[in-house]
């Protein structure tokens, strides 16, 4: 039987480039030929949510949502604008961090729906981050003298928004990759605007994964967002200090406070995000092992193996 | 189905075949007929003779074998070439010529590809006189994503319906299946709500309904339906809605019982619910519109009473930019507002001077 994939994502009013990262992974996955249609939806653009399962001819659909947590567009908006209409949050089982997928039927097409967990809180996006930090450094051995800090938005209007950061921050620890980690916000402590102090100084290591070396001269910084946009292209990179006003630019690397930081932008443009799509439909049961492989060759470093 | 029309043809030829005037049965031998021609009786090997060259038979062939199968697809594919109005012979002359049909700001021409094939041109409705060479070519249907994301000036759509689609670009030869998925590009999902429409199944959510469904910070547009009349709601549709500013036809209206006073506009395809963006701007309005109005006194000479009606007009409009810069007699002229501005404004942007209470 026909499978399809159906990514959704927020798209904006305003940002043109909103959408682009979407475009793309589709377009990289759609390459693989693993899904018989590949459909891109938005809730700020079109095709919307709304109208998206029917431009989709196969009965069997894989819907991937292209957001950073689970909360309130997971777990509200998209279901109901797709019109899942027997979904219940608790079909996830999930802790904050831990989504699957939920098998339902749209009220509107009658198509059955793979509703996965989003991209943001799968284990392979801790890969896509660490990939970031290779793409910004251009060193598929980046790690050693380097700290690693995760940006998110912060708890404005959920809680697991601050859970997805700190979650894949403790997994990239874990690796013992870098020499420090840190997950830090926008809007709540700790803070992004402060990131030199999280590294290289015992007492303020955000992680507790410090080594007890010198302070890291070179600071990767990867917002975990989907899009560039306001907060990636602006807010962020004004609020650390690479620049005076961002029409200005800044260099990769920019010294602050005699560190290098390495911005990354948002995470959500690096290419091995497809592989995280597929991960999640595959997860759900999309018969798509063949086109992971295929992905994670074209977009991961050779390097891969090593980490 | 077989790769060749006439193999095809022998093959379905026991099931019987009854399409656009095509008619092939299998019965004593077989029976062929065309408006054109008719013959029964025959061997397999006169019925191919009759049927190789044959346009009712390749014809029947592009819609059963080339062209995407599921019904909207199909469906609008036929209603390009007017293929339920038109015999096939009238049809086949008109398509060597190539048979232009509008969807919205596209023009999509219908050539033949041979008897049994089809190719599309795409390109803007305003670029119909252009020489081919003087457009950009482009092959990949996902390529009218991009060429959708920008107006003329460079400024982004957030809607792909606005009437704004830029210019200077054609598909010059896409197959049948490409051309629906760069129309979807550009048009997202039109094909498949204007097909519900025509098969009486188009899901229309009305206002009310759409407001209702609101949540988070877009939940609070629900509080400006205060059971005092749908008027506001008028002014919405006339502000976003009219085929000035969106191409699709509205077909939502107040609620199930109660039709908006505004025209839902000529649009081929239907609009069946209130978009992102109205709702965006109604929640602004919601705000906006839960002000009480104050008394302001103002004095301002009869030309510039009529000079602010000029402006607002020309920016509703999108005129403003239009206006040429010596072109004073215009109210919405530059100099000319920037002359009231200079006169009437205090140093804090108050006009004649007068505070705004808030």
């Amino acid at each position: 039987m026909d499978q399809a994939l159906v990514i959704a994502a927020h798209g904006s009013h305003l940002n043109a480039e909103s959408s682009t990262p979407t475009f793309s992974h589709a377009d990289t996955i759609r390459a693989t030929g693993a899904f018989s249609e590949v459909r891109e939806s938005f809730w700020k653009e079109e095709p919307h949510f709304r109208e998206a399962l029917r431009t989709v001819d196969a009965e069997e659909v894989y819907l991937v949502p292209l957001f950073i947590s689970e909360g309130y567009f997971t777990e509200q908006v998209i279901p109901r604008e797709f019109r899942l209409d027997d979904w219940d949050p608790a079909l996830w089982d999930s802790d904050g961090t831990s989504a699957d997928s939920a098998t339902l039927t749209a009220d509107d097409t009658g198509q059955t729906v793979h509703y996965c967990g989003p991209v943001g809180t799968h284990d392979s996006m801790s890969d896509v981050i660490v990939q970031r930090a290779k793409s910004v450094t251009d060193d598929p051995d980046v790690g050693d003298g380097f700290g690693l800090a995760v940006v998110g938005h912060g708890t404005e209007r959920n809680e697991n928004s601050a859970k997805a950061i700190e979650y894949h921050a403790d997994r990239i620890a874990k690796m013992d990759r870098f020499d420090e980690v840190a997950a830090l916000f926008m809007d709540e402590d700790p803070e992004v605007d402060d990131v030199t102090d999280f590294f290289g100084s015992e007492t303020h290591s955000a992680s507790g994964r410090s080594h007890g070396r010198r302070p890291c001269e070179d600071i990767v910084v990867v917002p975990l967002f989907i899009a560039d946009g306001y907060h990636t292209q602006e807010d962020i990179p004004e609020d650390m200090g690479l620049c005076e006003d961002y029409r200005d630019g800044w260099g990769v690397p920019e010294t602050v406070d005699d560190r290098r930081i390495w911005y990354a932008g948002a995470v959500g443009t690096e290419p091995l995000m497809a592989d995280v799509v597929l991960e999640r439909a595959a997860d759900a049961g999309a018969d798509v092992r063949a086109a992971i492989e295929q992905v994670r060759g074209e977009t991961d470093d050779a390097s891969a193996a090593g980490d | 189905m077989n790769e060749d029309p006439v193999d095809a043809l022998v093959a379905t030829a026991p099931d019987g075949i009854d399409f656009d005037g095509l008619r092939v049965e299998e019965r004593d031998g077989y029976t062929f007929e065309t408006p054109a021609d008719a013959a029964s009786g025959l061997a397999a090997a006169a019925l191919r003779e009759a049927a190789t060259g044959d346009p009712y038979v390749g014809n029947w062939y592009f819609w059963h074998a080339v062209a995407p199968q599921t019904d909207a697809r199909w469906t609008f594919l036929r209603w390009l070439e007017g293929a339920e109005e038109q015999p096939v012979a009238e049809r086949y002359d008109a398509l060597d010529d190539g048979l232009a049909t509008e969807w919205g700001q596209l023009r999509v021409t219908v050539s033949l590809d041979g008897p049994a094939g089809r190719r599309y041109e795409l390109r803007h409705v305003d670029d119909a006189g252009t020489s081919a060479d003087e457009l950009d070519g482009y092959e990949d249907p996902l390529d009218a994503r991009e060429l959708a994301k920008h107006d003329d000036d460079g400024d982004y759509r957030p809607l792909k319906t606005a009437p704004s689609l830029q210019t200077g670009w054609r598909f010059p030869s896409l197959a049948a299946a490409d051309v629906v998925e760069a129309v979807h590009a550009f048009y997202p999902a039109t094909v498949q709500n204007w097909h519900r429409e025509r098969e009486g199944e188009l899901d229309v959510d009305h206002w009310r309904e759409t407001v209702d469904r609101q949540t988070g910070i877009y939940g609070v547009v629900r509080t400006w339906d205060r059971g005092e009349g749908h008027e506001h709601v008028n002014w919405v549709a006339e502000a976003c809605c009219d085929d000035s500013q969106c191409l699709k036809r509205r077909e939502w209206e107040y609620d199930d019982e109660t039709e908006l006073d505004v025209a839902g506009g000529d649009g081929e395809f239907p609009c069946r619910e209130p978009c992102s963006l109205v709702i965006a701007a109604a929640r602004q309005w919601t705000k906006l519109e839960g002000e009480q109005s104050e008394t302001y006194e103002f004095e301002l000479t009869p030309s510039e009473k009529e000079q602010v009606e000029a402006v607002i007009d020309a920016v509703a409009d999108g005129r403003a930019d239009d206006i040429r810069e010596a072109d004073v007699y215009d109210g919405a002229n530059r100099y000319r507002t920037r002359f009231l501005r200079a006169k009437l404004f205090d140093d804090d942007g108050n006009l004649a001077g007068v505070e705004t209470d808030n």
